[in-house]
């Protein structure tokens, strides 16, 4: 029954910061070669549930599971270990670093000198760009370039399911096709992923299928072109910002 | 004696007085960025560096196996200190994680005074390395262990930038000490690189606390005090937490002292000390991100 069970289970997850109530018993779940997103207004708690199942922030209640381990309780690069990477909102990359350097990071906790030759082959392939600006310090790359070194170093460590936070975000809009049709090629490929983007319509054109967040609650989940002319998608944005 | 020889005799001491101080800030500057932590104890683990060494060339070994120890002896100070000091409180907030860098000094300093007590003692330093060279008939002058400081410092230098451009684990520190978090979520195992960033860093402190030592002719247990001082300023000078940094600091600093002394007039030579503080006070009012980061806040 293994292969029925989803990649990563996240069952009425909790968390708070101090006496903010920021998820409020989210339950997703997440199957082999799926692309998931997560979409919803800003405060609806799309970030926070990425970064509980990475290990940044603690779950008050709840489970979260991965390829059949419990994570809660374990820490960010323990959960890295066990497949799982995630390329957070902002990038966060190491801008005093270079390309190069950021990527054989990505790859640190692995063992397969020549695994990571190849991956490192394949970044080449999916984000041309960065074969350009190798020895550049990530510092001093365009937003867009960023966007895909982020992307290109969550990918170095060869996880089974990816997350990503608003790879659209601070990215020009040219860039922003380019970005999502390496995803859609990586979806291709079959990639796992677990996708939180504000732009929304394409958000739903990559997923299978999506959650609707709204005050660190699921109001709404589904096919996610079947959502693209769901109305309620629209209320769930605009009923957060009242 | 030619004015060109009175100023090449200045930067050979800049060069000597520059190395030592660098070698100090960069450990500071090591562990300041991948703990964010102003490291006092860094001068008395330069001060375990220099009595082990002392005691072993007492004991009968020659200077370079007795340093190799010294630097050893400090590095496992290192180790000790971040395991049972440190780490405990790695998440508590700053004004406890400053108190305990103190209270760290404190120990260390009284332990020396129990062991040796306060008063200085010779460093008995081999006559080879005292010798000294005498060039243009004597206008200028440099001892062995001048060359000895400035070669170890820029030999060791270059191994560490092999370290941390070339190893996972150094990549690691500087990654680290960037972004702890984001170091985190690519797999990177923080304990291990904040005990090896102690470790290099306690090996450089011992190092620079035997060179200090050797050139002052005497080891004393709070011989580490203005060391870390000067070493602080440096690394302030050059962008705290930065590597390159506190190299650039390290030598600016060396320069400075020496140019007072040598280039302004006797009555402002006393005031030496004070003008390097002012220095200090300026950058932080200034340009407390360092000369190399302008634009960083720092929080000490």
């Amino acid at each position: 029954m293994a292969t029925a069970d989803p990649l990563l289970r996240v069952d009425n997850l909790e968390v708070s910061f101090g006496a903010v109530r920021a998820l409020k018993g989210i339950s997703l779940d997440v199957r082999e070669g799926e692309v998931i997103a997560l979409v919803g207004a800003n405060g609806a708690g799309k970030s926070t549930t990425l970064r509980s199942i990475s290990g940044l922030a603690r779950a008050k209640s709840g489970t979260i599971t991965f390829a059949g381990t419990v994570i809660n309780k374990r820490t960010a690069p323990q959960i890295v270990r066990l497949g799982l990477a995630h390329s957070p909102e902002g990038r966060r990359l190491f801008g005093g670093l270079s390309v190069a350097e950021n990527l054989r990071l990505g790859a640190c906790t692995r063992s397969d000198p020549d695994g990571v030759a190849r991956d490192t082959e394949r970044m080449f392939t999916l984000f041309p760009i960065l074969r350009e600006r190798w020895r550049q310090l990530a510092g001093t790359l365009s937003g867009g370039e960023q966007q895909q070194l982020a992307l290109a170093r969550a990918l170095m460590a060869a996880p089974r399911l990816l997350l990503l936070d608003e790879p659209s975000l601070g990215v020009a809009p040219l860039l922003v096709r380019h970005i999502f049709d390496a995803l859609a090629e990586l979806k291709r490929q079959g990639m796992t992923m677990l996708l939180v983007e504000q732009n929304i319509a394409l958000a739903l054109e990559l997923a299978d299928r999506a959650y609707v967040l709204r005050t660190g609650k699921v109001a709404l989940s589904g096919i996610a072109s079947e959502l693209r002319s769901d109305d309620r998608v629209a209320q769930a944005y605009l009923g957060a910002a009242e | 004696m030619s004015q060109l020889e009175y100023i090449i005799q200045q930067v050979i001491n800049a060069v000597s007085l520059g190395s030592l101080y660098a070698l100090v800030a960069v450990g500071l500057s090591i562990v300041f960025g991948v703990l964010k932590l102003t490291n006092f104890a860094h001068g008395d683990v330069m001060m375990v560096g220099a009595f082990t060494t002392v005691l072993l060339i007492a004991a009968g070994m020659p200077f370079i196996p007795a340093m190799i120890c010294g630097i050893a002896a400090s590095a496992i100070a290192g180790f000790l200190i971040e395991r049972i000091a440190y780490r405990p409180i790695r998440n508590a907030p700053d004004v406890t994680r400053l108190l305990t860098s103190l209270a760290v000094t404190y120990i260390l300093e009284n332990l020396g005074i129990l062991l040796f007590t306060s008063s200085p003692r010779n460093f008995p330093l081999p006559d080879i390395l005292n010798s000294s060279w005498q060039l243009s008939g004597g206008a200028i002058t440099f001892t062995n262990i001048n060359v000895l400081t400035v070669a170890l410092t820029f030999v060791s230098l270059i191994g560490l930038g092999w370290f941390i451009t070339r190893t996972t684990i150094g990549l690691g520190m500087r990654a680290a000490a960037e972004d702890m978090q984001a170091a985190q979520l690519v797999g990177l195992d923080v304990n291990k690189v904040i005990i090896v960033a102690f470790v290099v860093a306690s090996a450089y402190a011992g190092l620079a606390g035997v060179l200090w030592a050797a050139q002052a002719g005497v080891v004393q247990p709070q011989m580490g005090f203005t060391p870390l001082l000067k070493a602080f300023v440096a690394a302030i000078i050059g962008g705290f937490g930065s590597i390159s940094g506190a190299l650039l600091g390290g030598y600016m600093l060396g320069a400075l002292e020496i140019f007072i002394v040598a280039f302004l007039p006797d009555t402002v030579v006393p005031y030496r000390d004070a003008i390097v503080f002012a220095l200090l006070i300026a950058f932080l009012l200034f340009r407390p991100g360092g000369l190399l980061q302008p634009n960083r806040e720092i929080k000490l």
